[in-house]
């Protein structure tokens, strides 16, 4: 499948890169000793807790805490009033803490820190709120309706020419594409037109928000936190609380999952402001209950997708509206999902509008491929149906139209080299393709599409006495990162990955990392480590040459070996790291390499997903009874932990397809914060989760790596809504597919089949 | 509210505490204890990363209250290593990069010691049923199950 | 918050019905600790009944078992007696919840919460189960039936406490089984649950038939036009439609987060006859 005769860096040898070590931090995570967001206290330490409004949408007309700072134990409460208006922040501002309105059930009205957790519990029912309480909207379709009811009364809609005379809950329309779909629609010998809902799904990281904070009376402060990103919490910290950023330091705590939802403040600035009232360490943690309500779940969506295709398969154009709810505030991933709608495809003409629309419900954070998964749904769908009705095999379909390197995408740029492709040929060749399936049974195929980012990063490399080696990064290790890494350090120096240990550095400790988000992590941070140790490596061969006294340039290293380059250079046993570091305070002090850039020629990621569902004719349950994942990771630097990327991104989405959902009651009240009916799949639920890891390099990485962490939740929703109508005979455009509502298509089919 | 007096066995040594009547063995054992092993993934029973055994019955431990674990005794993660020995379900688990972020892991472990000495031989099916109660968002639960098959075949073995 | 572990169950008995506000019981405490956390009951004192000597304990009796109210699900379905006779209430106990829930909870328990999606409930109703109950005034039997009144709300005086459940002796050629509907394969409470107890004659043919529901009405069901349909039937497919008509008939359920009406009312039906079916099948041996 991939030349490589063509293909410098797939031509290249890995010593470690490739292999399946045990990670750094493994034993500490299976002994338990392993500290997450919740796993550390500080003496003297309060309990700091939240009061929630019980109302999605009511102005805030007073807040009186007499009483509770009348509690013995109580130490402090802060409210809006003890934060400054920032016009820079004004909407993080107003998440954390509501100020002139509450806007949904779960937003934080008030924060007390006490000497336990018990007395703060009972200090947040002494908390008087009043409330006036204002008609509200959840759906994102009546959101958008003329007359509904107002989250923001200066809310424009941006993107819209000419600029909007009346305040709508719309906060954005994106558009993209190219051609004229008209035209292309003209062309077509079969289209296909379809709308589909989707629910809000939580990210559902198993360790809730949690953090401990510490501020002196000199205005330092000190903040541990489960986080994506400790560099962003310190941003966003400094801004809301007014302090120098170099005066707060924030440690990344081991992270039990984020999935995107850990790229924000929730608890933190509370945190800090509670020490900062009381001079004492406050720590808080989220129930489970207020991560479902209060944390950032993903938008719910509706859209309407048209494709057009001639008999032979060839696409002619393709169209969609997309409309996202992102919560109380502006910023649903629609942009996104308008973006990767198409791009798995070479199109002629390609139209895609966004529209960003608030709601009363929480405001939304990243969740893995933000605004990716729905679109896919909705568009991969559209192509199955087509596929059937021009009598086509999907895969093919899927060949037919595929983008490559060269095509134009449909959100603008053109493709580098790209390996979607790949991933359909390796689905065709794989024994899952062609297994026959069972009664009731049905397959489902869809490819999905996202971007990865780059962006800012520092890496800082050391080189102890005895040869072994201190990595520290910057972006919290949300899977095995540490791992990888290390590998990445290892191979460049021509060193054994035991030698190698990779640290996660607080923000004192280096140069600012972006969040570990967008897949970003092996692609950039890895970039900046082999950079890193390439900085080392000069070093190393600048001491050798020192010890040699020969010109620095007449050095060279391989192998993990200074040697002279050539027999010019002289004749000298060559020298291994170790040697070289053993004598480093000799030869000039201690030797380090670091690197801090901004990351580019981050690598596109696609993959294709087949799944065979066996649905309950009588009860309308949906069970996945086989799985492959199939994927482009350019080169997978610890393929175990590339392969967990894909399973868990298959897993999330068997659980966005069939059964997780906000459920919203008439008053705007969340019905299910919790794992009981926010169903999350159990163990028992899936079948073991096949992998196929495809790769074709990316040509901006040194190793060809492309992220991985999130193409993957991408394609699963339309390849089960695909499987389960095959098996169901039913076409099922929403989400989740319950089976109240897969029952409901089922007998509705039946009613009219018999009729 | 008085707190309550407790002497019980903690992973085979005894312990004594105070707990408050209406405090959980998982808050007893985070917080008065240091054995922070043991999460609160939900508080609710429903995630199992509280796991612990009392009497060699595995239960949520937020779902017990320190109270109730007079004269009982009580095993954690901090008790399955033997020393510098991981146990065998530990190094799979490890071998199998059969975790993500790890907060999941402790109690998949305490889940499955408890499974494997049961059932020294479990199927797949079992395997998934008996950790049903333990979630993982990140791994999928394919290299957990595989990790604690080739466990239990190397206990079996051993 | 006041907790007592009392050893006898007289001292239990006594510390209920003096408690000066509200009062609980702690079995298995998979409810009632989720309860207390969540804030929904404060009680005042919470009594523990699980050093009770005699309520840890199995026991057979008249041919059928007695078994104690602090009886956990995993050391019901450790026993094989009770397996045997009665396979379907020890499946329906054995759905509750995760094994980590298995560790702890109780059928008493699970009845006394008082749900109507309770898993073993509609399981020892179609046993034609007995609770034995002690309280202040004495000792009392009533149906399994009588105890759950709503959601929530017990037939239970001050003070009284269950103490048991007997599951009665039936005849050869008998065979109970307990399905619930939930939309994944664990970790759910029943959108809707059917258990079916059949007993035949040497010819096969049904004698004797009890039909139950849960989650599909304020209280579980005993629907007596179930069992009606299915008595002097070989339990062929005429039967079975008769039986889930039936049942779906004596649904009156409600909407909510976990189901529709109609959802519940088609589902109780179709799993009223695959549980027909299975106990049939246990039946013929
Ligand atoms: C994660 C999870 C999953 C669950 N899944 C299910 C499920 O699938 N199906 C299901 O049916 N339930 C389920 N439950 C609910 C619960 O586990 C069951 O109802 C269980 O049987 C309760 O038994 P227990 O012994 O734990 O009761 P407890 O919590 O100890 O008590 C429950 C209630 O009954 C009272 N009580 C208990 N025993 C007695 C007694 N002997 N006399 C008088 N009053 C008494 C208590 O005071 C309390 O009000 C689940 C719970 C959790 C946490
Ligand atoms: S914390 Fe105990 S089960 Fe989730
Ligand atoms: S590894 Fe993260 S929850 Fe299991």
């Amino acid at each position: 499948m991939l030349d490589k005769t063509k293909d410098p860096v797939a031509e290249r040898d890995f010593k470690v890169v490739g292999t399946r070590p045990v990670r750094p931090d493994g034993v500490d995570k299976v002994t338990g000793r392993a500290r997450f967001g919740a796993d550390i206290s500080a003496p003297g330490m309060l309990v700091g807790k939240v009061k929630r409004s019980p109302h999605a949408h009511a102005k805030l007309v007073s807040i009186d805490t007499e009483k509770a700072l009348a509690l013995p134990g109580v130490k402090a409460v802060v409210t809006r009033d003890d934060f400054a208006e920032n016009k820079k922040q004004c909407d993080v501002l107003r998440n954390i803490m509501a100020r002139e309105k509450v806007l949904y059930d779960g937003h934080a009205v008030a924060a007390v820190a006490a000497t336990s957790a018990t007395v703060a519990r009972k200090a947040l029912k002494l908390i008087e709120v009043e409330y006036d309480v204002l008609p509200h909207v959840i759906d994102v379709d009546e959101a958008m309706k003329p007359g509904a009811p107002l989250l923001h009364d200066d809310m424009i809609t941006k993107g819209v020419d000419p600029e909007p005379e009346t305040a709508s809950n719309i906060a954005q329309r994106y558009e993209f594409g190219h051609g004229d779909v008209e035209k292309g629609f003209a062309e077509a010998d079969v289209v296909v037109e379809r709308d589909f809902k989707t629910a809000a799904a939580h990210q559902g990281y198993i360790e809730p928000h949690a953090c401990l904070a510490s501020f002196t009376p000199d205005g330092q402060g000190e903040l541990w936190c489960c986080t994506q990103g400790h560099y962003a919490i310190r941003g966003f910290c400094a801004d809301l609380l007014g302090m120098d950023i170099s005066k707060l330091r924030v440690t990344a705590s081991e992270i039990g999952g984020g999935f995107g939802g850990k790229t924000t403040v929730f608890l933190e600035p509370l945190a800090l402001a509670l020490s900062r009232k009381t001079g004492r360490p406050v720590k808080m943690v989220m129930s489970r209950e207020e991560v479902f309500r209060a944390s950032g779940p993903t938008a719910s969506t509706s859209s309407r997708v048209k494709v057009g295709a001639t008999k032979d398969g060839k696409i002619t154009a393709g169209e969609a509206e997309f409309r996202y709810q992102g919560g109380a505030f502006k910023g649903s991933p629609v942009q996104f999902g308008a973006m990767c709608a198409f791009a798995c495809y070479a199109l002629e003409n390609v139209k895609t509008v966004g529209y960003d629309v608030v709601t009363n419900r929480p405001k939304q954070a990243a969740y893995r491929a933000p605004g990716a998964p729905m679109a896919a749904f909705a568009v991969e769908s559209v192509i199955e149906e087509l596929a059937v009705e021009l009598s086509i095999d999907p895969v093919e379909l899927r060949l037919i139209n595929a983008a490559e390197e060269g095509d134009q995408s449909s959100f603008g740029p053109t493709f580098p080299r790209i390996g979607l492709v790949e991933t359909l040929e390796a689905t065709k060749a794989h024994e899952h393709f062609s297994a026959p399936l069972g009664p009731n049974q049905g397959r489902g195929i869809a490819s999905g599409y996202w971007f990865n980012f780059g962006g800012a990063t520092s890496v800082s490399l050391n080189i102890q006495p005895d040869g072994t080696v201190a990595l520290a990064v910057g972006t919290p290790d949300i899977g095995g990162s540490r791992a990888s890494m290390s590998l990445m350090a290892a191979e460049e120096l021509g060193i054994a990955y035991e030698k190698v240990k990779a640290i996660v550095a607080d923000t004192a400790s280096l140069g600012y990392n972006e969040v570990s988000h967008g897949s970003r992590v092996t692609f950039a941070s890895g970039l900046a480590t082999i950079e890193a140790a390439r900085n080392a490596k000069k070093i190393l061969c600048a001491r050798a040459a020192k010890m040699w006294e020969i010109p620095e340039e007449a050095v060279e290293w391989v192998d993990g070996h200074a040697r002279p380059a050539g027999a010019n250079a002289g004749d000298f046993e060559p020298m291994s790291l170790a040697d070289i570091a053993k004598v480093a305070e000799q030869t000039g002090g201690p030797i380090s390499g670091h690197q801090e850039h901004n990351a580019s020629g981050a690598g596109a990621s696609f993959a294709t997903h087949m799944v065979d569902v066996e649905v309950d004719p009588e009860t309308g349950r949906a069970h996945v009874v086989r799985y492959t994942a199939v994927q482009d990771a350019g080169k997978a630097i610890h393929p175990s932990y590339v392969e967990g990327q894909f399973q868990g991104g298959a897993a999330q989405g068997v659980g966005w397809a069939l059964n997780e959902e906000y459920i919203y009651n008439d008053d705007g009240r969340l019905e299910n914060p919790g794992f009981l009916d926010y169903r999350i799949p159990v163990c028992s639920d899936l079948p073991m989760l096949d992998t196929v890891i495809v790769e074709v390099p990316n040509p901006g990485h040194p190793y060809g790596v492309r992220g991985v962490g999130e193409t993957g939740i991408v394609p699963p929703m339309a390849a089960i809504a695909n499987a389960v109508s095959a098996a169901a005979g039913v076409r099922m455009t929403e989400l989740p597919m319950s089976p109240p509502k897969l029952l409901k298509a089922i007998n509705a089919k039946k009613a009219n089949g018999s009729a | 509210m008085s707190q309550i007096h407790v002497s019980t066995t903690l992973n085979g040594d005894p312990v004594e505490y105070l707990c408050e009547p209406d405090e959980t063995l998982l808050d007893v054992l985070r917080d008065r204890l240091g054995l922070t092993g043991s999460k609160e993934g939900c508080g609710s029973g429903d995630c199992g990363a509280c796991s612990v055994t009392v009497d060699g019955r595995l239960v949520c431990s937020c779902l017990v209250l320190g109270a109730e674990a007079q004269d009982r005794e009580i095993e954690t993660i901090e008790g399955v290593a033997q020393g510098e020995n991981l146990h065998p379900l530990q190094q799979k688990i490890l071998d199998h990069a059969a975790l993500q972020c790890g907060v999941c892991t402790p109690g998949f472990i305490v889940a499955a010691k408890a499974l494997l000495e049961r059932n020294p031989d479990p199927s797949e099916t079992e395997v998934r049923y008996w950790l049903a109660g333990n979630l993982c968002r990140c791994t999928g639960y394919d290299k957990i199950v595989r990790a604690v098959m080739d466990a239990a075949q190397e206990m079996r073995g051993a | 918050m006041q907790y007592e572990a009392p050893q006898t169950l007289d001292a239990a008995v006594a510390l209920l019905a003096d408690a000066r506000g509200a009062a609980r019981v702690l079995a298995g405490g998979t409810d009632l600790l989720v309860q207390l956390r969540s804030g929904a009951i404060e009680p005042d004192l919470v009594v523990d009944i699980k050093r009770i000597d005699e309520l840890k304990k199995i026991t057979a009796e008249d041919g059928g078992y007695r078994i104690g109210a602090a009886v956990s699900g995993a050391e019901l379905g450790e026993h094989e007696g009770v397996r045997a006779l009665w396979p379907g209430v020890v499946e329906a106990t054995e759905l509750i919840g995760s094994t980590q829930v298995q560790g702890r909870a109780t059928m008493a328990g699970n009845l006394c919460n008082a749900s109507p999606a309770a898993d073993s409930v509609p399981a020892m109703v179609a046993a034609d189960a007995t609770a034995r109950i002690v309280g202040p005034d004495g000792v009392r039997d009533t149906s399994v039936r009588d105890v759950a009144t709503g959601p929530g709300q017990t037939s239970l005086g001050r003070g009284e406490i269950v103490v048991s459940i007997f599951l009665p002796a039936r005849p050869a050629r008998s065979g109970d089984a307990y399905l619930r509907f939930i939309p994944r394969t664990e970790m759910d409470i029943a959108v809707v649950g059917a258990a079916v107890s059949v007993s035949l004659d040497d010819e096969g043919t049904c004698v004797a038939a009890r039909v139950s529901l849960g989650a599909v009405a304020a209280r579980v069901l005993l629907v007596d036009e179930g069992a009606r349909v299915l008595i002097g039937t070989k339990l062929d497919d005429d039967a079975l439609q008769a039986l889930a008509a039936a049942a779906s008939a004596a649904c009156s359920p409600i909407n909510d987060k976990r189901g529709t009406i109609e959802f519940r009312t088609d589902v109780a039906g179709v799993l009223a006859r695959r549980a027909a079916q299975t106990a049939f099948e246990r039946a013929k041996g």
